[in-house]
Protein backbone atom coordinates (compact mmCIF):
# COMPACT_ATOMS: atom_id res chain seq x y z
CA UNK A 1 0.00 0.00 0.00
CA UNK A 2 1.36 3.41 -0.87
CA UNK A 3 1.18 6.50 1.32
CA UNK A 4 -2.08 7.80 -0.08
CA UNK A 5 -3.81 4.45 0.16
CA UNK A 6 -2.85 4.19 3.80
CA UNK A 7 -4.17 7.64 4.53
CA UNK A 8 -7.35 6.73 2.66
CA UNK A 9 -7.69 3.64 4.81
CA UNK A 10 -7.27 5.71 7.97
CA UNK A 11 -9.87 8.22 6.81
CA UNK A 12 -12.31 5.40 6.07
CA UNK A 13 -12.08 4.22 9.67
CA UNK A 14 -13.07 7.60 11.07
CA UNK A 15 -15.66 8.26 8.38
CA UNK A 16 -17.26 4.83 8.73
CA UNK A 17 -17.68 5.20 12.50
CA UNK A 18 -19.49 8.50 11.97
CA UNK A 19 -21.52 7.21 9.02
CA UNK A 20 -22.78 4.03 10.64
CA UNK A 21 -23.58 5.61 14.01
CA UNK A 22 -25.24 8.50 12.19
CA UNK A 23 -27.31 6.00 10.24
CA UNK A 24 -28.35 4.15 13.39
CA UNK A 25 -29.58 7.43 14.88
CA UNK A 26 -31.31 8.35 11.63
CA UNK A 27 -33.34 5.14 11.96
CA UNK A 28 -34.90 6.71 15.04
CA UNK A 29 -36.09 9.82 13.24
CA UNK A 30 -39.81 10.03 13.98
CA UNK A 31 -39.56 7.33 16.66
CA UNK A 32 -37.92 9.22 19.53
CA UNK A 33 -39.51 8.92 22.98
CA UNK A 34 -40.49 12.60 22.90
CA UNK A 35 -40.54 15.18 20.13
CA UNK A 36 -37.66 17.10 21.70
CA UNK A 37 -35.50 13.97 22.06
CA UNK A 38 -36.38 12.93 18.54
CA UNK A 39 -34.97 16.22 17.27
CA UNK A 40 -31.91 15.97 19.51
CA UNK A 41 -31.05 12.52 18.13
CA UNK A 42 -31.66 13.67 14.57
CA UNK A 43 -29.38 16.66 15.14
CA UNK A 44 -26.64 14.36 16.37
CA UNK A 45 -27.22 12.09 13.40
CA UNK A 46 -26.86 15.03 11.02
CA UNK A 47 -23.70 16.23 12.79
CA UNK A 48 -22.18 12.78 12.30
CA UNK A 49 -23.25 12.65 8.69
CA UNK A 50 -21.66 16.05 8.13
CA UNK A 51 -18.43 14.79 9.64
CA UNK A 52 -18.61 11.71 7.42
CA UNK A 53 -18.88 13.96 4.38
CA UNK A 54 -15.82 15.94 5.44
CA UNK A 55 -13.79 12.76 5.76
CA UNK A 56 -15.03 11.21 2.53
CA UNK A 57 -14.67 14.41 0.52
CA UNK A 58 -11.07 14.47 1.62
CA UNK A 59 -10.68 10.76 0.85
CA UNK A 60 -12.06 11.35 -2.64
CA UNK A 61 -9.18 13.75 -3.43
CA UNK A 62 -6.48 11.18 -2.77
CA UNK A 63 -6.49 9.81 -6.29
CA UNK A 64 -7.91 6.34 -5.68
CA UNK A 65 -9.68 5.62 -8.91
CA UNK A 66 -12.81 3.78 -7.79
CA UNK A 67 -13.35 6.18 -4.88
CA UNK A 68 -13.12 9.61 -6.45
CA UNK A 69 -16.39 10.94 -5.04
CA UNK A 70 -17.77 10.98 -1.49
CA UNK A 71 -20.79 9.00 -2.66
CA UNK A 72 -18.71 6.23 -4.19
CA UNK A 73 -16.98 5.76 -0.83
CA UNK A 74 -20.25 5.63 1.09
CA UNK A 75 -22.37 3.67 -1.36
CA UNK A 76 -20.23 1.29 -3.34
CA UNK A 77 -18.44 -0.70 -0.67
CA UNK A 78 -19.58 -4.02 0.79
CA UNK A 79 -19.65 -4.82 4.49
CA UNK A 80 -16.17 -6.37 4.39
CA UNK A 81 -14.74 -3.05 3.23
CA UNK A 82 -16.27 -1.03 6.06
CA UNK A 83 -13.88 -0.26 8.89
CA UNK A 84 -16.19 1.01 11.61
CA UNK A 85 -15.96 -0.48 15.09
CA UNK A 86 -18.60 -3.04 16.07
CA UNK A 87 -19.99 -0.73 18.76
CA UNK A 88 -21.55 1.75 16.35
CA UNK A 89 -23.38 -0.88 14.30
CA UNK A 90 -25.20 -2.35 17.30
CA UNK A 91 -28.97 -1.95 16.96
CA UNK A 92 -31.03 0.70 18.73
CA UNK A 93 -33.06 -1.90 20.69
CA UNK A 94 -34.51 0.73 23.03
CA UNK A 95 -33.64 4.21 24.30
CA UNK A 96 -31.29 2.77 26.94
CA UNK A 97 -29.20 0.95 24.32
CA UNK A 98 -29.20 4.04 22.12
CA UNK A 99 -27.90 6.22 24.94
CA UNK A 100 -25.30 3.77 26.27
CA UNK A 101 -23.92 3.15 22.76
CA UNK A 102 -23.79 6.90 22.20
CA UNK A 103 -22.15 7.55 25.54
CA UNK A 104 -19.44 4.92 25.09
CA UNK A 105 -18.66 6.31 21.65
CA UNK A 106 -18.97 10.05 22.44
CA UNK A 107 -16.58 9.71 25.37
CA UNK A 108 -14.00 8.25 23.00
CA UNK A 109 -14.88 10.52 20.08
CA UNK A 110 -14.31 13.68 22.07
CA UNK A 111 -10.87 12.62 23.31
CA UNK A 112 -9.97 11.34 19.85
CA UNK A 113 -10.84 14.61 18.12
CA UNK A 114 -9.05 16.53 20.82
CA UNK A 115 -5.86 14.74 19.80
CA UNK A 116 -6.61 14.87 16.07
CA UNK A 117 -6.51 18.66 16.35
CA UNK A 118 -2.71 18.25 16.57
CA UNK A 119 -2.49 16.25 13.35
CA UNK A 120 0.25 17.14 10.91
CA UNK A 121 -2.33 16.69 8.18
CA UNK A 122 -3.96 20.10 7.76
CA UNK A 123 -7.30 18.79 6.49
CA UNK A 124 -7.71 16.28 9.31
CA UNK A 125 -6.74 18.98 11.78
CA UNK A 126 -9.41 21.29 10.34
CA UNK A 127 -12.08 18.56 10.42
CA UNK A 128 -11.22 17.83 14.06
CA UNK A 129 -11.39 21.48 15.04
CA UNK A 130 -14.82 21.84 13.50
CA UNK A 131 -16.22 18.53 14.73
CA UNK A 132 -15.11 18.70 18.33
CA UNK A 133 -17.65 21.39 19.18
CA UNK A 134 -20.44 19.19 17.88
CA UNK A 135 -19.13 16.17 19.71
CA UNK A 136 -18.75 18.11 22.98
CA UNK A 137 -22.50 18.59 22.84
CA UNK A 138 -23.15 14.94 21.93
CA UNK A 139 -21.19 13.92 25.00
CA UNK A 140 -23.08 16.35 27.19
CA UNK A 141 -26.38 14.99 25.88
CA UNK A 142 -25.54 11.31 26.28
CA UNK A 143 -23.88 11.78 29.70
CA UNK A 144 -26.90 13.62 30.97
CA UNK A 145 -29.23 10.86 29.83
CA UNK A 146 -26.97 8.20 31.34
CA UNK A 147 -27.50 9.89 34.69
CA UNK A 148 -31.18 10.65 34.22
CA UNK A 149 -32.08 7.09 33.37
CA UNK A 150 -29.51 5.29 35.49
CA UNK A 151 -30.55 7.29 38.50
CA UNK A 152 -34.19 7.44 37.42
CA UNK A 153 -36.86 4.88 38.17
CA UNK A 154 -36.39 1.23 38.96
CA UNK A 155 -37.35 0.30 35.41
CA UNK A 156 -35.07 2.83 33.72
CA UNK A 157 -32.19 1.82 35.99
CA UNK A 158 -32.62 -1.82 35.10
CA UNK A 159 -32.83 -1.10 31.38
CA UNK A 160 -29.68 1.01 31.51
CA UNK A 161 -27.75 -1.64 33.41
CA UNK A 162 -28.80 -4.29 30.88
CA UNK A 163 -27.72 -2.09 27.97
CA UNK A 164 -24.43 -1.24 29.66
CA UNK A 165 -23.69 -4.92 30.35
CA UNK A 166 -24.49 -5.83 26.73
CA UNK A 167 -22.46 -3.09 25.07
CA UNK A 168 -19.55 -2.98 27.49
CA UNK A 169 -17.30 -5.46 25.64
CA UNK A 170 -17.50 -3.44 22.43
CA UNK A 171 -15.72 -0.33 23.73
CA UNK A 172 -12.31 -2.02 23.87
CA UNK A 173 -11.98 -2.17 20.09
CA UNK A 174 -11.72 1.62 19.99
CA UNK A 175 -8.35 1.29 21.69
CA UNK A 176 -6.87 -1.54 19.65
CA UNK A 177 -5.16 0.15 16.69
CA UNK A 178 -4.75 -1.61 13.38
CA UNK A 179 -1.29 -1.60 11.81
CA UNK A 180 -2.22 1.32 9.61
CA UNK A 181 -3.74 3.28 12.49
CA UNK A 182 -0.56 2.75 14.47
CA UNK A 183 1.58 3.84 11.55
CA UNK A 184 -0.51 6.98 11.10
CA UNK A 185 -0.18 7.75 14.80
CA UNK A 186 3.58 7.25 14.67
CA UNK A 187 3.82 9.68 11.77
CA UNK A 188 1.86 12.34 13.66
CA UNK A 189 -0.99 12.24 11.15
CA UNK A 190 -3.25 10.00 13.16
CA UNK A 191 -4.01 9.71 16.83
CA UNK A 192 -2.21 7.63 19.44
CA UNK A 193 -5.30 6.17 21.10
CA UNK A 194 -3.43 4.47 23.91
CA UNK A 195 -2.47 7.95 25.16
CA UNK A 196 -6.00 8.65 26.38
CA UNK A 197 -7.31 5.19 27.19
CA UNK A 198 -6.84 5.76 30.90
CA UNK A 199 -8.62 9.11 30.76
CA UNK A 200 -11.45 7.45 28.85
CA UNK A 201 -11.91 4.71 31.41
CA UNK A 202 -11.78 7.22 34.23
CA UNK A 203 -14.29 9.55 32.57
CA UNK A 204 -16.84 6.87 31.81
CA UNK A 205 -16.43 5.32 35.28
CA UNK A 206 -17.28 8.68 36.83
CA UNK A 207 -20.50 9.10 34.86
CA UNK A 208 -21.51 5.46 35.34
CA UNK A 209 -21.04 5.91 39.06
CA UNK A 210 -23.05 9.13 39.10
CA UNK A 211 -25.73 7.26 37.20
CA UNK A 212 -25.76 4.75 40.11
CA UNK A 213 -24.96 1.97 37.62
CA UNK A 214 -22.51 -0.85 38.12
CA UNK A 215 -19.39 -1.10 35.99
CA UNK A 216 -19.52 -4.53 34.33
CA UNK A 217 -16.73 -6.87 35.35
CA UNK A 218 -16.05 -8.31 31.91
CA UNK A 219 -12.65 -7.54 30.41
CA UNK A 220 -13.36 -9.19 27.07
CA UNK A 221 -12.65 -7.08 23.98
CA UNK A 222 -15.14 -7.77 21.20
CA UNK A 223 -13.45 -6.64 18.02
CA UNK A 224 -13.22 -7.18 14.28
CA UNK A 225 -15.01 -4.23 12.73
CA UNK A 226 -11.84 -2.31 11.96
CA UNK A 227 -10.69 -5.31 9.91
CA UNK A 228 -14.01 -5.61 8.11
CA UNK A 229 -15.30 -8.51 10.20
CA UNK A 230 -18.69 -7.21 11.21
CA UNK A 231 -21.64 -8.47 13.18
CA UNK A 232 -24.71 -9.79 11.43
CA UNK A 233 -26.29 -6.33 11.64
CA UNK A 234 -23.97 -4.75 9.12
CA UNK A 235 -25.54 -6.25 6.01
CA UNK A 236 -28.97 -4.96 6.99
CA UNK A 237 -27.63 -1.49 7.66
CA UNK A 238 -25.95 -1.34 4.28
CA UNK A 239 -28.91 -2.73 2.37
CA UNK A 240 -30.95 0.20 3.65
CA UNK A 241 -28.15 2.75 3.40
CA UNK A 242 -27.12 1.80 -0.11
CA UNK A 243 -30.18 0.44 -1.84
CA UNK A 244 -30.90 3.50 -3.92
CA UNK A 245 -27.38 3.69 -5.35
CA UNK A 246 -27.44 -0.06 -5.86
CA UNK A 247 -30.79 0.04 -7.63
CA UNK A 248 -29.98 3.11 -9.71
CA UNK A 249 -26.18 3.21 -10.06
CA UNK A 250 -24.67 6.68 -10.43
CA UNK A 251 -27.98 8.39 -9.84
CA UNK A 252 -27.86 11.96 -8.58
CA UNK A 253 -30.35 14.04 -6.63
CA UNK B 1 -53.90 4.43 29.64
CA UNK B 2 -53.27 8.04 30.49
CA UNK B 3 -49.89 9.39 29.57
CA UNK B 4 -48.42 11.97 31.87
CA UNK B 5 -46.65 14.68 29.93
CA UNK B 6 -43.51 16.44 31.06
CA UNK B 7 -44.11 20.03 32.24
CA UNK B 8 -44.33 22.76 29.64
CA UNK B 9 -41.62 25.39 29.30
CA UNK B 10 -41.56 28.67 27.35
CA UNK B 11 -38.47 29.45 25.33
CA UNK B 12 -36.97 32.90 24.73
CA UNK B 13 -34.10 33.46 22.35
CA UNK B 14 -31.88 36.43 21.66
CA UNK B 15 -30.60 36.56 18.12
CA UNK B 16 -27.17 37.86 17.19
CA UNK B 17 -28.44 41.32 16.27
CA UNK B 18 -31.30 41.31 18.73
CA UNK B 19 -31.14 43.33 21.92
CA UNK B 20 -33.75 41.41 23.83
CA UNK B 21 -34.91 37.84 24.17
CA UNK B 22 -38.00 37.04 22.15
CA UNK B 23 -40.52 34.34 22.80
CA UNK B 24 -40.11 31.63 20.16
CA UNK B 25 -42.28 28.80 21.40
CA UNK B 26 -42.61 26.14 24.02
CA UNK B 27 -41.48 22.58 24.73
CA UNK B 28 -41.68 19.77 27.27
CA UNK B 29 -38.94 18.95 29.77
CA UNK B 30 -38.64 17.54 33.26
CA UNK B 31 -36.35 20.25 34.61
CA UNK B 32 -34.49 23.42 33.69
CA UNK B 33 -31.36 21.66 32.46
CA UNK B 34 -33.33 19.45 30.10
CA UNK B 35 -35.43 22.41 29.00
CA UNK B 36 -32.26 24.30 28.08
CA UNK B 37 -30.88 21.41 26.02
CA UNK B 38 -34.20 20.75 24.35
CA UNK B 39 -34.49 24.45 23.51
CA UNK B 40 -31.05 24.30 21.94
CA UNK B 41 -32.02 21.27 19.89
CA UNK B 42 -35.47 22.42 18.85
CA UNK B 43 -35.10 26.18 18.41
CA UNK B 44 -31.49 27.00 17.52
CA UNK B 45 -30.79 24.48 14.76
CA UNK B 46 -30.49 27.20 12.14
CA UNK B 47 -28.29 29.62 14.11
CA UNK B 48 -31.26 31.54 15.41
CA UNK B 49 -29.65 32.69 18.60
CA UNK B 50 -26.76 33.41 20.91
CA UNK B 51 -28.64 33.23 24.19
CA UNK B 52 -31.52 31.16 25.54
CA UNK B 53 -33.91 31.68 28.44
CA UNK B 54 -36.34 29.00 29.53
CA UNK B 55 -39.09 29.44 32.08
CA UNK B 56 -41.66 26.95 33.20
CA UNK B 57 -44.99 27.99 31.75
CA UNK B 58 -46.84 27.78 35.04
CA UNK B 59 -44.64 30.59 36.37
CA UNK B 60 -46.05 33.00 33.83
CA UNK B 61 -49.00 35.14 34.81
CA UNK B 62 -50.97 36.11 31.72
CA UNK B 63 -53.52 38.86 31.24
CA UNK B 64 -57.04 37.67 30.69
CA UNK B 65 -58.38 38.37 27.16
CA UNK B 66 -61.80 39.08 28.69
CA UNK B 67 -60.33 42.14 30.35
CA UNK B 68 -58.86 43.51 27.16
CA UNK B 69 -61.37 46.35 27.14
CA UNK B 70 -60.32 47.91 30.41
CA UNK B 71 -56.70 46.88 30.01
CA UNK B 72 -55.84 48.15 26.58
CA UNK B 73 -58.59 50.21 24.95
CA UNK B 74 -58.14 53.37 27.06
CA UNK B 75 -54.69 53.83 25.50
CA UNK B 76 -55.96 53.77 21.95
CA UNK B 77 -57.08 57.41 21.64
CA UNK B 78 -54.12 58.97 23.41
CA UNK B 79 -51.88 59.64 20.46
CA UNK B 80 -49.99 62.32 22.36
CA UNK B 81 -48.26 59.54 24.29
CA UNK B 82 -46.32 58.60 21.17
CA UNK B 83 -43.09 60.51 20.67
CA UNK B 84 -44.03 61.23 17.04
CA UNK B 85 -44.31 64.98 17.71
CA UNK B 86 -40.68 65.39 18.61
CA UNK B 87 -37.64 65.64 16.41
CA UNK B 88 -35.25 62.94 17.61
CA UNK B 89 -31.52 63.64 17.71
CA UNK B 90 -29.54 61.30 15.45
CA UNK B 91 -27.57 59.93 18.38
CA UNK B 92 -30.64 58.20 19.78
CA UNK B 93 -30.84 54.59 18.74
CA UNK B 94 -33.30 51.76 19.12
CA UNK B 95 -36.47 53.79 19.48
Amino acid sequence: MNKKEKLFCYIQGMGDNALILGHRLAELCGHGPALEIDMALSNISLDLLGQTRSYFQYGATLGIEEFNTEDSIAYSRDARDFKNVLLVEQPNEDFAYTIVRQFLFDSYHYLFLHELQNSKDKTLKAIAEKSIKEVAYHLRFSSQWMKRMGDGTEVSHEKMQTALNDLWDYRGELFVPTDIEQEMADKGIGVEVSAFKETYEKNIARIIEEATLKIPESTWVQKGGKEGKHTEHMGYILSELQWMQRAYPNMEW
Amino acid sequence: MSKKNWPLWEVFIRSKQGLSHKHVGSLHATDAEMAMENARDVYTRRSEGVSIWVVESLNITASNPENNGEMFEPAQDKVYRHPTFYDLPNELKHI
